[in-house]
């Protein structure tokens, strides 16, 4: 079970969480957005081998949204950044 | 053939000690590259060589024969899926299976036991209707099943109304069921291999020659490889490998689940699958009890999951088959599926040509590595996707016609 870091209340288990894929996906333009601007929007998310910015919400604590910094093949927590905060950089 | 003094379950025959010839280093040219030697990668070598008389094929494995998912699935068979076009690929799958061994000319075990899916809940049970008649229409053989006729059936199942997820009904389709997942890679190895097939283990591809938007050839640890063309059936790392060809897929991998109990003598004889409670069920040809349940929530290459899915899992068969309860857990273990948005594969033309893609089979994808290997072949051999996939191109996800198998797939793909 990952032993996950929330911002707000330190680190819980992975149980009191949800998660919610890849962070910092922007709306498009819905004025000038072709098709293939929106299917990337809609359907494409990063799915790196190593280090992945996450969304996770800890649903049966605070119940707030949170983005974090995660490594795929390690299972091992980077920062943790607020949504609208500037994200930290790629860890090594 | 090998003599032994070790005693041999009844069922299980001995097999030679050397099926095919390993080659090491590969030819500096080919017709093809199969990236994954998987059962998908194999069967797509197979029929390749079998239906399009193209031989001059390398399948590139980066790890050993078979030892990714095809090594960790569940080995649940099935055609009963929702939408004409999942019943189109997966009958043709399940046809494929039925005449396969004698085909390949090696035994694979597949036992066509039926495998059950329960309902537990009104909109359970109307979902299932609905699969039930739809799977009439397409001429899929499907039963509907009174919980007193699921109890004929699996006498194990606890059909009380008095537990938390009662059993309200199921649909049964008496052709699906199992096959050994090893003795299936081994057979279209071997089958493949006969035909001059090259398969190459330990040959991980680490980039691509693309020029002017064609694929030539590979670039591996052992070094670059030409071809005309390239298939890549790479299951959970296809992200990685459609990133080093410089495109991207909307597929997402998650760590799946499965266990075995100790050996128990036979006291299930179909499959059973609950989508609502999470969890499904066989017993292999040695006795072990077989269970998979859903995929962990994140992304991961890791191919290890959390306990607590499995504890909810083996809560749920407890609850189903209360003669479980005392039977010990030998043995867990997780592979990565690739997950993609509508559950269902895609399989056809990449944005780079003469590059191809097999990919998306997420939680599902033992029960169609004949029809996979079938469609993958021709789309690689003609340029054209077959009729079966044609609806399974990478390029529905801008055109929008998604084909939603989640209803379908459920947890026990």
């Amino acid at each position: 079970m990952l032993h996950i870091p929330c911002p707000y209340c330190g680190p819980r288990d992975e149980t009191e969480f949800h998660y919610g894929a890849g962070a910092n996906i922007f709306y498009p333009d819905p004025a000038s957005a072709t098709d293939e601007e929106w299917s990337k929007f809609v359907f494409i998310r990063e799915n790196p081998k190593g280090w992945h910015a996450e969304r996770w919400v800890h649903s049966a604590g605070c119940r707030r949204w949170f983005n974090v910094w995660r490594n795929t093949i390690t299972h091992e927590f980077g920062p943790t950044y607020k949504p609208f905060t500037e994200q930290p950089k790629r860890p090594v | 053939m090998a003599t032994t003094t070790r005693r041999r379950s009844v069922e299980l025959p001995e097999h030679p000690d050397f099926l095919w010839t390993a080659r090491v280093t590969p030819k500096k040219v080919y017709d093809v590259i199969i990236i994954g030697g998987g059962g998908h990668g194999l069967s797509t070598a197979y029929y390749l060589a079998k239906n399009h008389g193209i031989t001059n094929i390398a399948v590139l494995e980066k790890g050993w024969l078979a030892g990714g998912n095809m090594a960790r699935n569940t080995t649940v068979i099935r055609s009963n899926y929702l939408w004409d076009e999942s019943a189109g690929i997966y009958e043709h799958s399940l046809k494929l299976w039925e005449n396969l061994e004698e085909e390949v000319g090696y035994e694979m075990f597949f036992s066509q036991r039926g495998v059950m899916s329960l309902a537990h809940s009104v909109s359970d049970l109307r979902a299932k209707a609905r699969n039930y008649h739809a799977n009439k229409i397409n001429d899929i053989d499907s039963e509907w099943l009174t919980p007193e006729q699921v109890k004929e059936i699996a006498p194990i199942v606890n059909i009380n109304p008095d537990v938390r997820y009662p059993v309200l009904g199921a649909t049964f389709q008496p052709r699906g069921g199992i096959a050994k997942h090893d003795w299936v890679a081994w057979g279209y190895a071997k089958a493949a291999a006969d035909m001059g097939v090259d398969i190459i283990q330990g040959c991980e591809v680490t980039g691509f020659d693309i020029r002017d938007g064609k694929v030539h050839g590979v670039k591996t640890n052992l070094g670059p490889i030409a071809a005309q063309k390239v298939g890549m059936v790479a299951a959970g790392h296809s992200s990685v490998l459609a990133n080093l060809a410089g495109f991207d897929i909307p597929i997402q991998s998650r760590p799946l689940q499965a266990l075995v109990s100790e050996l128990l003598e036979q006291v299930h004889n179909t499959v059973i699958m609950s989508g609502m409670v999470h969890v499904y069920v066989s017993q292999a040809h040695k006795g072990e009890l077989v269970m998979g349940a859903g995929t962990d929530a994140f992304n991961s290459y890791a191919q290890r999951g959390g306990f607590h899915v499995i504890e909810h899992q083996l809560a749920a068969a407890i609850e189903l088959f209360p003669i479980f309860e005392r039977a010990h857990l030998l043995r867990t273990w997780g592979g990565i599926v690739d997950i993609s948005p509508d559950a269902s594969p895609i399989i056809g033309h990449t944005p780079v040509e003469n590059l191809f893609i097999n990919t998306g089979w997420g939680t599902g994808g033992f029960k169609a590595t004949p029809a996979s290997g079938w469609t993958m072949a021709h789309t690689i051999a003609t340029g054209e996707p077959h009729e079966l996939n044609a609806p399974f191109s990478l390029n529905r996800f801008v055109t929008g016609h998604l084909i939603d198998e989640h209803g379908a797939a459920g947890v026990a793909h």
